[in-house]
């Protein structure tokens, strides 16, 4: 950190206006720059939007305060359940999901929260850990009246969803698809929906890291013993940041099940959990755009790498001798198709290495470099303050 | 009138006595200075009155409320701050952030779910905190991160951000502790400046040159109890003292 | 009382094994003070050297089966066989104690090659960062032997001697009542006896006296000139050599898959928080208690009564250890609390 942040913050109210819009406006016209890259398809793009959401809220937690949860998938797969069964009750639209999935997460998040930020450290990650390994279990055995079990739980046409019931608008013939007041949420619609969801998501993480509210939790990150001393009771805010992040989590699960009604309990394994931990590191913890970046890059690297298989490989390598052709295409086949984990687990090892701050950390140097060999200082980009 | 009266102060760790029945009274608006070897408790009997550790027996009141049984936040809330022997500070945060925090915590309390506003658009913060900076004279680097500061400069922003408070009681443990002479000097000057402002402090302290410079009430410690106080001029001549120190008669 | 015994032992040999690796985990915490993810993927890549040596070993010649004589027909016999003849079967039949030897050096090799090639440095890292990287090593170790040897469990069996059962209801004077595989018990005092041979290693050599002294205060032992980090390396191999014989011993019980170790891990975790993080014998009585407990509460009796509970019993005993005693069972105050 060599270089003097412009302002005592980093950041201004116009520059932060600058970055949202932009950021807006990269989203919304992601259909059309992500087919440049092989990614211009809705299924995908949801994807990016929900994860970027998900990594988002986490890096609330991690982020700003510090406290590494190793079981954030336990609200992902909360939000997702509650967001089927108000589906099945009450009807098909997704705003009475959201909101259902968002509380049921806030008031886990409560009660999990409330226990496992009694401690700090390592204990926290693995109290959070038992927790999400808790439900995981639970959602398999016992509380398959609720979850479905295995199968996971789907939308019938049998179920009541009262609200159509009273509008008389009830299929019960026919698969119902989720919508918004009539709107289907399948294909481009269903990207924009989560897209303006993610928006607004982005909006209000940029809310609470520029606020005093967010200042305190860096704070907290930065020396907790400082904080007690200095008249803060830290617990209510790490334990508001940690119900914001849950709450984020429960979100991207409602939409998940928005664009997919399904619901099962592999959403919340640690595994999943670990992803999320993942796309933030290599996003960049405590930035804004990190944390959408490393979800983006690692759901669009999952998608190409897990479609590449040794026909494709040997097509590629068929500039070489044929020898070394397939001991290139053995080499890289261990890394793509089903071997796609291997590329991920090797990527975030190197990014832990070598570049802690992640992609964010990497444009910086990026930036810094190319200014020095510049000569000129100029203003402050968005990303900068990210 | 004393603002902290100190009562029959017993601590023990694993059977050691580390205090053994102290006393204490510390006049309002007073520098009260606590010296002796090393040891003797001094540390031990400053974290009994900000809660970060419980005495066995005996009784701790600061303008008339007990200090026992108060997590740390909430004796801050009460008036009391503390500079630690090492830093405390937010080292990733700007300096001006630094100040800022404490003046939060002065104004809106243990929590608030203050979320809404920027944090640069806390214009009444900002400015007491700049004030603040101006005063120990680190305005100039206030957008700088705190981890980049010099050890001397960290106990500067350290006694800025427990001064921007406004406490009426501030606990300092050698607060010119590996400070070079000219250092030592300049924090003399400014915890005198600030003691026109009527803030009643508690200074733990190796150095005498800053003990007599500063006090008006010297209290010595050995071996977990009081054995001696009184003004500077008496703690200089007390027989006693100078056994205490033994070897480092330098009184 | 029989029911009572046989759910005991069920628990001590699952117990025997998350000491096991819990015992390797507190060490590395405690001299490296390093938070290694990685260590149920040393205890899997034990389990592999098993599958490894078992494949080696039953290596085959296609030969024409004679005894078919309709058409052509094939069989696979193992070199060994047709070396040794009966000798070469036996060998093969003892594949996974000659695993148990063979699995030392190999170990060794891969903990000290682990701990120089990546570990120390993130010695001064955060607890954070040291999860993260041991966290993507066992991904990528894992991907690796799911690549070689794909993602099915390999059945390893131990040597037909000890395939059977004990009825050790005899010793109560009840037979037939707790009939209990030899391969558990004798998994019960292997770990027993590893665990002892730690401890009397730590308790009794030069070195070991150097370790302790080191997991109570680095920079002390360091200022006395002992090179400490050399010595923590050998540990990191040690603490690898325990997990990859845990993981041997284990292939004849559950037949390994490339993710068992993340299984154990996670389990080995809160078996170090319960057993307080540091602490030697914490984490080798948490291991035996969680074990034993998880195996009472699997019984069906318990399950009427509170269903669910086999499932979520070892996490729930570690939130309830932590709120109770913050640091574990025997943990000592500000280790890892960071």
């Amino acid at each position: 950190m060599a270089a003097a942040p412009t302002s005592a913050f980093g950041t201004s109210r116009r520059s932060d206006l600058i970055f949202l819009v932009l950021f807006a406006a990269a989203v919304l016209t992601a259909p059309l720059w992500a087919s440049l890259i092989g990614a211009g398809y809705p299924d995908l793009l949801q994807k990016w939007a929900i994860y970027g959401l998900f990594a988002i809220g986490f890096n609330i937690l991690f982020g700003l305060t510090g406290y590494l949860s190793f079981g954030h998938a336990a609200f992902l797969g909360v939000g997702s359940y509650t967001a089927v069964w108000s589906f099945k009750l009450l009807g098909m639209n997704v705003l009475p999901a959201v909101f259902f999935a968002m509380i049921t997460a806030a008031v886990f998040a409560l009660a999990i929260g409330y226990i496992s930020l009694r401690r700090s450290g390592i204990y926290f990650s693995i109290l959070t850990l038992a927790f999400a390994q808790m439900s995981y279990n639970l959602a398999y055995s016992v509380l398959t009246p609720i979850t479905n079990g295995e199968t996971g739980l789907t939308v019938l046409p049998s179920d009541p969803r009262i609200l159509e019931q009273l509008a008389g608008v009830r299929d019960t013939v026919s698969t119902p698809t989720t919508s918004l007041f009539g709107l289907e949420m399948t294909g481009y619609p269903g990207f924009y929906f989560c897209a303006v969801v993610l928006i607004i998501g982005f909006f209000v993480a940029m809310k609470i890291a520029r606020s005093p509210f967010g200042t305190m939790l860096k704070a907290i990150k930065s020396n907790q013993t400082r904080m007690n001393y200095t008249g803060f009771n830290t617990r209510p805010y790490t334990l508001a940041a940690f119900i914001i992040s849950g709450m984020y989590a429960g979100l991207a699960g409602a939409l998940l099940a928005s664009t997919d009604p399904l619901a099962g309990a592999e959403r919340m394994q640690w595994t999943a959990s670990g992803e999320v931990v993942l796309m933030t590191i290599l996003g960049g913890a405590g930035t804004l755009l990190g944390p959408v970046l490393g979800a983006a890059v690692i759901k669009y690297f999952e998608n190409i790498f897990s479609a590449f298989n040794d026909q494709v490989l040997m097509e590629m390598f068929n500039w070489l001798p044929e020898t070394l052709q397939e001991a290139a295409v053995a080499v890289a086949g261990l890394f793509v198709g089903e071997g796609w984990h291997l590329t991920l687990g090797v990527v975030f090892m190197l990014i832990v290495i070598f570049l802690p701050g992640g992609i964010m950390e990497g444009i910086r140097r990026v930036q810094k470099l190319f200014r020095r060999s510049d000569g000129a200082s100029r203003t402050d980009t968005a990303s900068e303050s990210a | 009138m004393s603002i902290l009266t100190v009562q029959g102060v017993n601590k023990s760790f694993a059977g050691l006595k580390a205090l053994n029945q102290v006393n204490l009274k510390v006049a309002q608006g007073q520098v009260h200075a606590i010296i002796g070897p090393n040891g003797a408790g001094k540390s031990t009997l400053l974290n009994c009155f900000v809660g970060r550790l419980e005495p066995d027996t005996g009784t701790v009141m600061f303008d008339g409320q007990s200090l026992l049984n108060r997590r740390p936040h909430e004796i801050n809330q009460l008036g009391v701050a503390r500079v630690f022997q090492t830093p405390e500070i937010f080292p990733d945060l700007s300096l001006l952030e630094n100040v800022m925090i404490p003046a939060f915590a002065h104004r809106d309390g243990a929590f608030k779910m203050n979320w809404l506003p920027r944090i640069d658009g806390e214009a009444e913060i900002r400015d007491k905190a700049l004030h603040m900076l101006e005063e120990v004279g680190l305005a100039d680097n206030r957008s700088d991160h705190a981890g980049a500061l010099s050890r001397g400069d960290k106990r500067r922003l350290e006694l800025a951000m427990c001064l921007v408070q406004e406490p009426r009681l501030l606990l300092l443990d050698e607060p010119t502790a590996g400070m070079s002479r000219a250092d030592t000097n300049n924090t003399i000057d400014l915890l005198k400046r600030i003691g026109e402002r009527g803030i009643t402090k508690i200074v733990i302290e190796h150095d005498m040159h800053v003990v007599f410079s500063l006090a008006h009430k010297v209290s010595v410690m050995a071996q977990g109890t009081v054995i001696a106080e009184g003004t500077p001029e008496e703690i200089r001549g007390n027989p006693k003292v100078q056994e205490a120190y033994l070897g480092g008669a330098h009184l | 009382m029989d029911a009572f015994v046989l759910q005991m032992l069920n628990g001590l040999d699952k117990g025997g094994a998350y000491a096991l690796i819990a015992l390797g985990l507190t060490l590395i915490f405690g001299t490296l003070g390093v938070v290694n993810f990685a260590h149920g993927a040393l205890f899997m890549l034990g389990a592999f050297c098993a599958v490894t040596i078992q494949k080696l070993l039953t290596l085959s010649k296609k030969v024409k089966d004679e005894s078919i004589t309709f058409f052509d027909a094939y069989k696979e016999i193992p070199y060994l066989e047709t070396w040794f003849g009966d000798t070469g079967l036996v060998i093969i039949d003892y594949a996974v104690p000659i695993s148990l030897l063979a699995a030392i050096p190999i170990m060794l090799i891969i903990g000290l090659i682990m701990e120089r090639g990546l570990i120390r440095f993130f010695y001064n890292r955060s607890h954070a960062e040291q999860i993260l990287v041991t966290f993507g090593l066992a991904i990528v170790l894992q991907e690796l032997v799911k690549a070689i040897y794909g993602a099915n469990p390999i059945p390893t069996p131990a040597p037909e001697v000890v395939a059977g059962s004990a009825d050790l209801g005899i010793l109560f004077g009840v037979p037939g009542t707790i009939v209990y595989p030899y391969w558990r018990l004798i998994y019960l005092f292997f770990s027993l006896a590893v665990i002892g041979g730690v401890f009397a290693f730590l308790q009794f050599t030069t070195f070991g006296m150097v370790v302790r002294a080191g997991m109570q205060d680095r920079e002390t032992v360091g200022l006395l000139g002992i090179h400490v980090e050399r010595r923590f390396t050998i540990v990191f191999g040690i603490a690898a050599v325990v997990a990859g014989l845990a993981g041997v011993m284990y292939t004849p019980i559950l037949p390994p898959d490339y993710h068992i170790g993340m299984e154990f891990l996670v389990l080995s975790f809160v078996v170090v928080v319960v057993g307080g993080m540091g602490s030697l014998p914490g984490a080798v009585l948490a291991g035996f208690l969680l074990g034993i407990l998880q195996s009472f509460a699997s019984m069906n009796e318990v399950k009427s009564i509170i269903p669910g509970i086999d499932q979520i019993i070892i996490y729930l005993i570690a939130v309830i250890v932590l709120q109770v005693r913050p640091r574990g069972l025997l943990g000592r105050k500000g280790v890892m609390e960071g």
